[in-house]
């Protein structure tokens, strides 16, 4: 069973414009907010629990907490580049949902005292900017948005902002170059971009569902919130479901939901006369499951990580066996090459030579010992730069090759794949 | 003929220009308004007119022009179609799907049809996984395909 906090009137067509969203209870949490004193509205996030749904897990009460204490002018910036392999959730959100990341954004902004935001959106995601630029036209005709919102002297403007094709921008500080009209490579941190980040002015960066779960701590407070959940992972969560089960799609349940039930009861399990294979619990960049871990794995923060891979963005992407892993890697080196931004050196060399590498073994060209350098390489890629996009190239790696190592040697010795017994070019070409 | 904006697609620019705090900013919108007035891509003429209505050095229109893969720097025919084979489509055929529709209409990877229709691209994740294998065809999403139902969508489009 699905826990529909956020996607309660999802299926609803109405939910989408101005007039269905307030039938069903839009806006009420935003004129509720604005009487509160904002401090208070940071106090019931950080009491909540709500860690950012995008992939970093990042207590948000926390990050609003680290901007500057004075009247320094600050922007709040939506993260709607949904661009890790295997995400489809935000881009649900804003297509059915437009008005409920609008009222989250208001209220998030009145909480950190913004006068400006911007929802970055993935360029590709035109049916979604379509919705959200008629969404605000409706909320500024309405008077959520502009001077004086509902009278409480708070003003706010929101603007949507088009991003071009590059996965790097869901970085946040690679979002902030990007729309600074720059190449969308990250930047240092320190200062965080709560310190200095869009035009060096104070920036809080947040996911499309991390703004509209706001509006329900809000609504129903947030020991109501914990309810859901655990202690260190509390509320609900989106989970994009992919790849090789009956049902994929979007389902929210609270933090802490077994991985399997995701598959076997609401994903309605493997197609039939598969077995399950792998998962790949967090979006392309976390570390692989084996069939046997997923068994035991729950979907928070602290059970994923201590099973050595991570919750990310909530896309599990299911494999089953007739799936050749070495293939797999191929496909996630060739991403991680193509969308390294090439400032720093470990990635834009290390993600070029494991893809290399990868590919030359599915190519029949491997010898054993590529098998061993492409740990090394990966190895030698994690914790050096200034993002963590090499470390997101490098794990897929660690994780792949240690734990399904013998079809990378069987493809070394027979130049063809353990699992479908034809080579890649035979597969592929 | 040097390429030159159309005076709505200038008045766009110009509108672009004074919507955020800096006028770089301004880059990417503008570079969507040029490449679709240039037939889908965007050459040397499209940087330097862009630079001159914009007031800033080709050099800053070119990097970010380069940097993001929706700016083309190749010609590409009418319809765009942009086929994705990451992970969660790749389990589920989206590189057959793309290999498929190559034979079909008769192209490699990259190239534009005879008849300036097509051109087929391999893509990374469009966040369609959920509706796996799936290709973008200019700004619209094709999903749950099979090879068939992908050629009958291609075959419609004249």
């Amino acid at each position: 069973m699905e826990t529909k906090l956020l996607t309660e009137f999802y299926h609803l067509d109405e939910f989408r414009g101005i007039e269905g969203y307030k039938k069903n209870g839009g806006y009420v949490e935003l004129a509720k907010a604005l009487k509160m004193q904002p401090q208070a509205i940071i106090d019931e996030v950080k009491a909540a629990g709500l860690r950012g749904r995008g992939g970093a897990g990042f207590p948000t009460g926390m990050k609003w907490g680290f901007l500057p204490k004075n009247n320094e002018p600050r922007y709040l910036l939506c993260n709607a580049d949904e661009g890790e392999p295997g995400t489809f959730k935000d881009r649900m959100m804003m297509e059915r949902a437009p008005h409920q990341l609008i009222e989250g954004m208001i209220m998030s902004a009145y909480a950190i005292g913004s006068k400006k935001s911007y929802i970055y959106i993935r360029g590709e995601y035109k049916t979604p900017i379509r919705i959200v630029t008629q969404a605000l036209e409706e909320a500024y005709k309405a008077g959520y948005l502009g001077k004086n919102i509902l009278g409480s002297g708070f003003d706010h403007d929101m603007d949507v902002y088009s991003g071009a094709g590059a996965y790097i921008c869901g970085e946040e500080t690679g979002m902030i170059s990007s729309l600074e009209g720059l190449k969308g490579q990250p930047k240092l941190k320190p200062p965080f971009p709560a310190v200095q980040g869009y035009l060096r002015k104070p920036t809080i960066v947040n996911n499309v569902e991390t703004l509209a779960a706001v509006k329900y701590i809000i609504r129903d407070g947030a020991a109501a919130y914990k309810k859901y959940g655990t202690e260190k992972s509390a509320g609900t969560k989106l989970f994009s479901l992919s790849g090789n089960v009956m049902k994929p799609g979007n389902y929210e349940v609270p933090l802490a939901y077994p991985l399997k039930d995701l598959i076997n009861g609401l994903g309605g399990g493997m197609k039939p006369g598969r077995k399950l294979k792998a998962v790949i619990p967090g979006g392309s960049s976390a570390p692989v499951l084996t069939a046997e871990e997923v068994e035991r794995a729950t979907l928070d923060y602290e059970c994923l990580a201590g099973m050595g891979t991570m919750l990310g963005s909530g896309a599990v992407i299911v494999i089953d066996d007739s799936q050749c892993m070495v293939d797999l890697l191929g496909v996630l080196m060739h991403f991680y090459h193509h969308e390294s931004c090439g400032q720093c050196t470990p990635c834009r060399e290390g993600t070029g030579w494991l893809n290399k590498i990868v590919h030359s073994i599915l190519e029949g060209r491997g010898r054993l010992q590529d098998i061993d350098l492409l740990m090394k390489v990966a190895d030698n890629m994690k914790g050096r730069t200034i993002c963590a996009l090499s470390d997101a190239a490098a794990l897929p790696v660690l994780s792949f090759v240690s734990k399904f190592r013998d079809e990378f040697e069987f493809y070394v010795r027979e130049g063809r794949s353990k699992v479908r017994g034809t080579s890649y070019a035979e597969m592929h070409h | 003929m040097a390429f030159q904006l159309s005076p709505a697609g200038l008045a766009e620019v110009k509108k672009e220009l004074g919507r955020y705090e800096t006028k770089e900013s301004a880059i990417i919108p503008s570079l969507y308004i040029a490449q679709k007035e240039n037939n889908g891509w965007v050459n040397v003429d499209v940087i330097n007119e862009l630079a001159r209505v914009m007031e800033l050095p080709e050099s800053r229109i070119n990097e970010v022009f380069t940097f993001y893969t929706m700016f083309n720097q190749e010609p590409v025919g009418r319809f765009h179609v942009q086929v994705c084979t990451n992970i969660s489509c790749a389990v589920e055929g989206g590189r057959e799907l793309a290999s498929h529709i190559c034979g079909q209409l008769g192209v490699k990877l990259g190239e534009v049809s005879e008849d300036g229709r097509f051109t087929v691209s391999r893509v990374e994740c469009l966040g369609s996984c959920g509706t796996a294998p799936m290709m973008q065809v200019n700004d619209d999403y094709y999903e749950k395909l099979t090879p068939e139902s992908a050629m009958n969508i291609l075959r419609g489009m004249k």
